[in-house]
């Protein structure tokens, strides 16, 4: 009795994914689905035009400036001020909403209140809010004379039109990274482990230091990794919010606007360069967090 | 089991809630509701006017226009780099991935500025289209372009995971029961997938409709056309028209809460869904 070679069983246990260019023997017994090489075609000429060679385009013009002008370029007083706040910003609203953050997943995911769904679907709000709205709604709410701005002013603090408000800001579109990140494996720890911790005689803070954190404590860095990420190149929020002072509130982005008004083309290209080359090394560095994540998270 | 510290844990508790609620409202909740309270602080009457306004018309179709060939682009794309990764055993396959992630990580300005390097005046096929008129930058094939980068992940990262999933076996019957290529797709896969497709096609849609930075570089703000929804915002809160500003915004706002409530309902529908482009976007 032959087995059916098209029949799914025949494909399904090793060879589950369509099995393209390989070197098995029974593959050939094996129909293959079709389509691979439309698809791939069509893939990879689309990220090629629209991605790839775009982005080339940036890190070729920055070339032309030779290595002395382009270090020159961005290591200029103002620009370097830019790079600082940005970053700096960045990872303030990060590390910000890495305590909040973290403190909302536990709420959502461990406390059972009025409003929580409702609550949890707003999460992702800053995903949805173009930037230019967040950004506006912001500063009117954040304005010495907005809705929490009146509170703050008492206070001495001031947050629009300071480099306060760019964190703000910065917070705003980050957070939803970091509590969709921690959401899931905190409802998957294991809270028998927790109950057992706290019989024994530990108290709440106790087993949160001791247990809970140290099985979450690599998906809290990706969380606030990816949340720096998507923050260190914002532009539209911050905006509106930060006064835009050189030297004082204005941020990287804003100083490649400035560049390409002024037709300084190079200029602007080799901050680019700069902030691209950041970000390619922090998405490796969250691919590489992800996957310590999962392992310790699979070794539990 | 009675001990002394019950009741000041229980108090630390709601101490915990309240400051995660404090932090969602003054950070979220209260952004979306101030962009309402302001588009109708001088009644109903100038909220319907500044709306009407050409220039708010002209930027509503523009930006509308912009969604309505960067969605299909990307949808398109997205189903055939889906079918290929999901389907497909082949080398390279993270690095392909890779680089389809890769304008999530790039700053919006930045998304701009690589197509003014290219089709820009001093760009590198500048001088040839200028020679041939044919206007990219400062119109709106720039602003289609800088959109259609920005967007390129949505669909395909939704897609990809899912199909990954559901894995070959129903394409592998339908085929050896007879059917063709295109029959398997149109009859089983995409049946299959389409609630992934519609929840990626619903997020690709909002940013779609809400890119500012991007566009901001390749558009030169020509009000009546080359200015999309947002930035006609940024230029009615510069010129301190605030009922202006904040009632085009709260176009977009109204947009923005539709996006999350057909989000929300699909994720409770199927929960699978959460697994693809909000882990990244």
């Amino acid at each position: 009795m032959l087995p059916l070679p098209l029949a799914p069983s025949a494909a399904s246990p090793g060879a589950s994914p369509g099995t393209a260019p390989g070197t098995s023997r029974s593959r050939r017994r094996v129909r293959m689905l079709p389509g691979f090489g439309l698809t791939m075609g069509y893939t990879l000429l689309y990220v090629s035009l629209i991605v790839l060679i775009p982005l080339s385009a940036a890190f070729l013009r920055s070339a032309e400036l030779g290595p002395a002008r382009f270090w020159h370029v961005v290591t200029e007083p103002r620009v370097l001020a830019s790079l600082r706040l940005s970053f700096g910003a960045a990872l303030l609203a990060a590390a910000l909403n890495g305590v909040f953050g973290f403190i909302i997943a536990w709420a959502l995911t461990r406390q059972r209140f009025p409003g929580r769904r409702l609550f949890d679907a707003i999460i992702d709000l800053p995903f949805a809010l173009p930037t230019a709205v967040a950004g506006i709604a912001l500063t009117s709410l954040y304005a010495p004379n907005g809705w929490i701005g009146q509170l703050l002013l008492p206070m001495g603090i001031r947050v629009a039109y300071t480099p306060l408000g760019i964190v703000v800001a910065l917070a705003f579109v980050s957070l939803p990274f970091v509590v969709r990140t921690l959401q899931p494996v905190l409802g998957d720890l294991d809270r028998e482990v927790e109950r057992a911790a706290e019989t024994l005689g530990a108290s709440t803070l106790q087993s949160f230091r001791w247990v809970v954190l140290p099985s979450i404590w690599p998906t809290l860095l990706t969380g606030v990794a990816l949340g720096f990420s998507r923050a260190v190149g914002e532009y539209g929020s911050v905006i509106f919010i930060a006064g835009n002072i050189p030297m004082v509130s204005e941020i990287a982005p804003l100083m490649i606007m400035t560049k390409l008004e002024q037709y300084q083309y190079a200029q602007a290209t080799a901050i680019a360069v700069v902030m691209l080359l950041a970000s390619f090394a922090l998405m490796f560095g969250i691919n590489g967090l992800q996957l310590w994540a999962q392992r310790r998270r699979r070794r539990r | 089991m009675i001990r002394g510290e019950q009741i000041p844990e229980e108090l630390g508790r709601y101490a915990l809630l309240a400051v995660a609620l404090l932090y969602l409202v003054g950070l979220v909740a209260l952004p979306l509701v101030v962009v309402f309270i302001e588009a109708f602080a001088h009644g109903i009457g100038s909220y319907v006017a500044a709306l009407l306004d050409p220039y708010a018309l002209a930027a509503m179709r523009l930006t509308l226009l912009t969604a309505a060939i960067v969605v299909p682009l990307n949808v398109l794309f997205g189903i055939a780099a889906a079918w290929a990764i999901a389907k497909f055993e082949f080398r390279g396959k993270n690095a392909l991935i890779t680089a389809i992630d890769l304008p999530f990580a790039v700053s919006p300005v930045i998304s701009g500025l690589i197509y003014v390097l290219m089709f820009g005046a001093q760009g590198w096929f500048g001088p040839w289209l200028m020679a041939h008129g044919v206007r990219i930058i400062f119109a709106v094939p720039g602003i289609v372009l800088a959109t259609t980068f920005v967007t390129v992940p949505f669909v395909a990262r939704e897609l990809i995971p899912l199909m990954q999933t559901q894995g070959n076996d129903e394409e592998l019957t339908a085929l050896s029961l007879g059917a063709s290529g295109w029959q398997t797709f149109w009859l089983v896969t995409l049946p299959n997938i389409r609630w992934g497709l519609l929840y990626g096609v619903l997020l690709c849609n909002a940013r779609a409709m809400g890119e500012f930075g991007a566009v901001s570089v390749v558009s030169g703000h020509i009000r009546g056309l080359t200015n999309t929804l947002p930035l006609h915002i940024e230029i009615l809160h510069s010129e301190y028209n605030y009922v202006g500003a904040f009632a085009s915004a709260s176009i977009l706002a109204l947009l923005a809460l539709v996006t999350l409530l057909a989000k929300t309902l699909l994720e409770r529908r199927h929960p699978e869904l959460r697994a693809g482009v909000t882990a990244r976007a």
